[in-house]
């Protein structure tokens, strides 16, 4: 039907076309209204966001020096740093992510490759859902009772690397799940046709594939864990230290020492922590300063974890 | 219902394969119904009927895929030539059967590495270490799948970048690098143009000479035009087997008939 039907002889449209005229032009209103509405939340949460980070990069800025990275914390705000706190979170890290790594990839290869599809793997499957949803200090409390007290391991490096370990598990496990599940069911057929066994399809197809997924994973997994304070302050770190753990390299008679591993220890979000306690203005200003490197280590791990993304879809595409 | 034929039996040594009684199921769902059918050795044999006939879960037998997936059960048995052994059977390893019978699939299912490694998967599955040999059996595979001269300056390249055609001879290449006995073809271009449809079907005419073929295709010109021998599948049963010219021209059965002249399907 052309167009001009819908107008009467004298060129003027019909009542009925005016009427969906003004229809749409209410619909849109809607569309408009909310397009509105979504731009004001969004930049809600941008201006909180930005104010914060604002605020702290004002106090903390002036205070940020190559001292403030290599000195001890100290009773005199002026002279006090991060060293051990910095230190400690890496190696706090480290022990995480050794842990996690393996744990978390292979219990999620088993789930999607090798697992049979029962109840016992469906509850296994719930339970490592709700597993990323427990208050993180609940994990805290069972590392207290079983890697502080049952394995004896003290107020160590390893019992909170183990319990950061424990904490991201389960994003570990559902970032592999997900990367595997994205791999089409024709590339493993395609390989069990060559005469391919089951972990000759995982290692030579499943975890190489899927490796940016995992990668990702990890990644956002350790940042969320190296802002953790709850569980750490709960088995016991030490929020006062004015050392360093033995180092790994160099000792004489070993080419690599572990000792490091049971050494107490503080992380960035505890040194912090006590700061914010103190009554005084200038060790506010230094926990503003040692936000700004905790948040600026968080966001470099993402954008890893973005790059990483990026890189990798550009090569593989389904 | 017993399958139409008017094929006088071959003898065995002129069979890469026989079926016997063959049922399988899905769970409580008996997908294939009793199935009896023999492979001649060095010819192609296609397999055609509507969509939901079985055909594909037919030639996913002869390599056990099912058994990648739960619920699943076989009868009776298809037996391979010349050692006669039952492929289907619980004692006999899929992974034995898919080393001698290898699959080219519906959609071009190239790993995402090289075209080189693509070609040689099989032979690194099979524990091949020497260079000099995977590079031999990469070049011959590649020649066989007429796809070396397009190939052979880029053998380092993904194989994601070939076309829809090349790639699905590029499958084809890495399933004959370890010369399996029997090829099966799952509808090997219905995801492909007609100029590459008609590279893969000169290659698979051409290829019966190396190996013995079994195509489903869902194209009846294409069964018509590379096939010796043509099987007409239905709701799970097979309802005529003979000479492909015999089948299209002047066929036994009236579900044939009504199917190869388009009256459903």
């Amino acid at each position: 039907m052309p167009a001009d039907s819908l107008t009467v002889a004298d060129g003027s449209p019909d009542a009925h076309l005016q009427a969906v005229r003004h229809l749409i032009a209410r619909h849109k209103t809607l569309d408009w209204l909310f397009g509105l509405l979504g731009v004001a939340a969004l930049m809600f949460a941008m201006l909180v966001f930005a104010m914060l980070f604002g605020q702290m990069l004002v106090n903390g800025f002036p205070h940020l020096s190559w001292d403030f990275f290599t000195s001890f914390p100290s009773r005199r705000a002026a002279s006090a740093g991060i060293l051990s706190a910095w230190v400690g979170t890496i190696l706090v890290m480290l022990v995480t992510a050794v842990v996690a790594v393996p744990l978390g990839v292979g219990a999620g290869i088993y789930l999607e490759e090798y697992a049979p599809k029962n109840l016992l793997t469906d509850i296994i499957e719930i339970n490592v859902t709700n597993l990323a949803g427990v208050p993180s200090i609940i994990y805290g409390l069972l590392a207290l009772a079983l890697f502080v007290y049952q394995f004896g391991l003290g107020q160590s490096i390893a019992a909170a690397g183990l319990t950061l370990a424990l904490l991201i598990l389960p994003v570990v496990i559902v970032a592999t799940r997900e990367a595997i599940r994205t791999i089409p069911q024709q590339i493993r057929e395609g390989a069990y046709a060559c005469g391919a066994t089951k972990w000759q399809v995982v290692a030579h197809h499943i975890v190489p594939y899927s490796l940016p997924g995992i990668m990702t994973g990890v990644i956002i997994g350790l940042a969320r864990a190296i802002g953790e304070t709850a569980p750490i302050i709960t088995i016991g770190a030490l929020t006062f230290i004015a050392f360093l753990p033995p180092s790994p390299f160099g000792n004489p008679g070993h080419l690599i020492s572990f000792d490091w591993l049971t050494a107490p220890f503080t992380v960035m979000p505890i040194q912090m922590f006590n700061w914010i306690s103190r009554p005084e203005a200038a060790f506010q200003a230094n926990a503003a300063a040692a936000g700004l490197v905790l948040v600026v280590m968080t966001l470099s791990m993402n954008a890893i974890a973005i790059w990483i993304r990026y890189h990798f879809r550009k090569r593989i595409k389904w | 219902m017993s399958t139409v034929t008017t094929l006088t039996p071959k003898p065995q040594a002129e069979l890469k394969a026989q079926v016997n009684a063959l049922n399988f199921y899905y769970g409580d769902f008996q997908a294939l119904k009793n199935i009896d059918f023999p492979v001649e050795r060095n010819q192609v044999t296609a397999l055609i009927g509507p969509s939901g006939c079985g055909k594909s879960t037919f030639l996913r037998c002869f390599n056990r895929m099912h058994d990648l997936y739960p619920n699943m059960r076989y009868e009776g048995e298809i037996l391979l030539y010349p050692d006669a052994v039952n492929i289907v059977s619980p004692q006999v390893d899929p992974i034995e059967v898919r080393m001698r019978i290898a699959m080219v699939f519906q959609k071009p299912n190239p790993f995402p590495k090289s075209i080189y490694e693509n070609v040689a998967y099989g032979l690194r599955v099979r524990g091949e270490r020497k260079k000099d040999v995977i590079d031999e059996k990469v070049e011959e595979a590649l020649r066989d799948a007429a796809l070396w001269d397009e190939a052979k300056d880029r053998l380092n390249d993904l194989a994601f970048n070939l076309s829809g055609g090349q790639q699905q001879r590029l499958c084809i290449a890495r399933a004959l690098a370890t010369d399996p006995e029997i090829l099966l073809f799952d509808e090997p271009t219905s995801a492909l143009d007609p100029i590459a449809t008609a590279r893969i079907e000169e290659l698979v005419s051409e290829l019966k000479e190396r190996v013995t073929i079994l195509i489903v295709t869902h194209n009846m010109q294409q069964a018509a035009r590379v096939s010796a021998y043509t099987a007409f599948m239905y709701i799970g049963q097979l309802i005529e087997f003979d000479d492909t010219k015999k089948i299209f021209t002047n066929p036994s059965s009236k579900l044939t008939e009504e199917y190869i002249t388009g009256r459903f399907g």
